[in-house]
């Protein structure tokens, strides 16, 4: 196999009619994987993590918030990643999977605010403050939150794919923007207690739980995903002949059950 | 030049004049996008003395003294460097202590004392088990005697 041909293979999953299966026999084994983790994370964060010497039992909200957060910034890195191929490349597949990752970022983004709300009020005595952190997490919600309803006011596909594709490369300055606001500026949010360039701050057992939450939330974006991802390619390709083949399989595969 | 690549460059183009942009405005609002004023910044006058602002530091060891009425409260915040005298009346929040990260809100009033209108504590990155903190706390007290 000459590179090019293997190069040629993996591209064969950006075909609709390759990836609709493909997307289907994938999606219950991550949603699997997303029960075992949150169930095991929820675990070790709730019974297993020790108590936080200053802040007490009120810290716990972390082994949710932080996922949470992480989440919805790099969900957002990654959507813009998939409406730039999509620019590039003129794939059908990629603004599929920028639009199909949109919702379940603005969830996460909105559990991240809403949790770091609840922790607020007990340890700083504000559920809200206009510092840099919460100020441009805010407008990364506004930022998924236009993205969809961009994306779905426009009729034609072609034109919203690339109205939206525009919001999601604009927006992603935000995320570096969200990241390094604690140190670039004095917020009252802490700074990251877990970095790559230095070792974490805080006790064994609680990162454990934290990380393992985090790839909780991987995997039920990648389940999540998937499954929104299929309807979304069945009724851009309704045209077809795939398509139409596949839905007259299914409708004589009912009609024998029946 | 193929179609793909013009479009690439396009796409490339238009992120980086943007990024570009962005870092523009930014370093403008510098100023605007600060939180809280350290008490160095305050006595070099770089805070708007005349409006309301907010001063963080840490709140110093042994400076909390609490009025007869129990609601006014004064204690002073440093960045140790510089130490700024503050007075306030209304409840603290739990994680408010000595020793401990603050920002208050309020106006730097004539007499020099800062009259704060509202306390919030700022919690540092570190997490840690009771006992964990107990043994740091033993730890720097044995430096400390040691060190005399």
């Amino acid at each position: 196999m000459t590179p090019s041909d293997r190069g040629r293979s993996l591209f064969r999953f950006a075909a609709p009619q390759v990836f609709y299966p493909l997307a289907g026999r994938l999606a219950p084994w991550f949603a699997a994987l997303a029960a075992v983790l949150t169930l095991a994370g929820l675990w070790l964060g709730f019974f297993v993590a020790p108590t936080d010497a200053t802040q007490g039992e009120v810290y716990r909200v972390i082994f949710i918030h932080v996922p949470a957060a992480w989440m919805s910034m790099f969900i957002y890195l990654i959507m813009a990643f998939w409406a730039a191929v999509g620019l590039v490349m003129n794939t059908r597949l990629s603004f599929i999977m920028s639009q199909a990752l949109a919702p379940t970022g603005a969830m996460f983004c909105f559990v991240a605010l809403w949790t770091g709300a609840l922790w607020g009020k007990p340890t700083w005595g504000a559920y809200w403050v206009w510092d840099a952190r919460l100020t441009s997490q805010l407008l990364l919600l506004f930022l998924y939150l236009g993205f969809i309803a961009l994306t779905r006011a426009i009729e034609d596909p072609r034109r919203a794919d690339r109205a939206g594709a525009i919001i999601a490369l604009v927006g992603a300055v935000n995320v570096p923007i969200i990241y390094f606001s604690v140190q670039w500026w004095n917020t009252l949010h802490q700074g990251a207690s877990v970095s790559l360039t230095k070792a974490p701050s805080m006790a064994t057992t609680m990162l454990a739980g934290m990380l393992v939450m985090a790839l909780a939330a991987w995997a039920y974006t990648i389940a999540v995903v998937l499954w929104r991802v299929r309807p979304m390619i069945l009724e851009r390709e309704r045209h077809t002949e795939w398509v139409g083949a596949l839905l007259d399989q299914e409708s004589t595969e009912r009609g024998g059950r029946a | 030049m193929k179609p793909r690549s013009k479009r690439l460059m396009l796409v490339g183009g238009g992120v980086a004049l943007l990024v570009a942009a962005i870092a523009l405005v930014l370093s403008a609002f510098q100023q605007n996008l600060v939180f809280f004023h350290t008490p160095t910044e305050v006595a070099e006058g770089k805070a708007p003395l005349g409006k309301t602002f907010r001063v963080g530091g840490m709140v110093e060891d042994g400076s909390i003294r609490r009025a007869g009425d129990g609601l006014t409260v004064s204690f002073a915040i440093t960045d140790t460097a510089k130490v700024i005298p503050v007075s306030y009346k209304g409840t603290l929040p739990d994680l408010f202590k000595e020793g401990k990260g603050a920002v208050v809100q309020g106006r730097l009033e004539a007499d020099g004392v800062f009259h704060a209108t509202e306390v919030l504590a700022k919690h540092d990155e570190n997490y840690m088990p009771p006992e964990a903190a107990h043994a740091v706390e033993q730890a720097s007290k044995a430096a400390e005697t040691l060190s005399q």
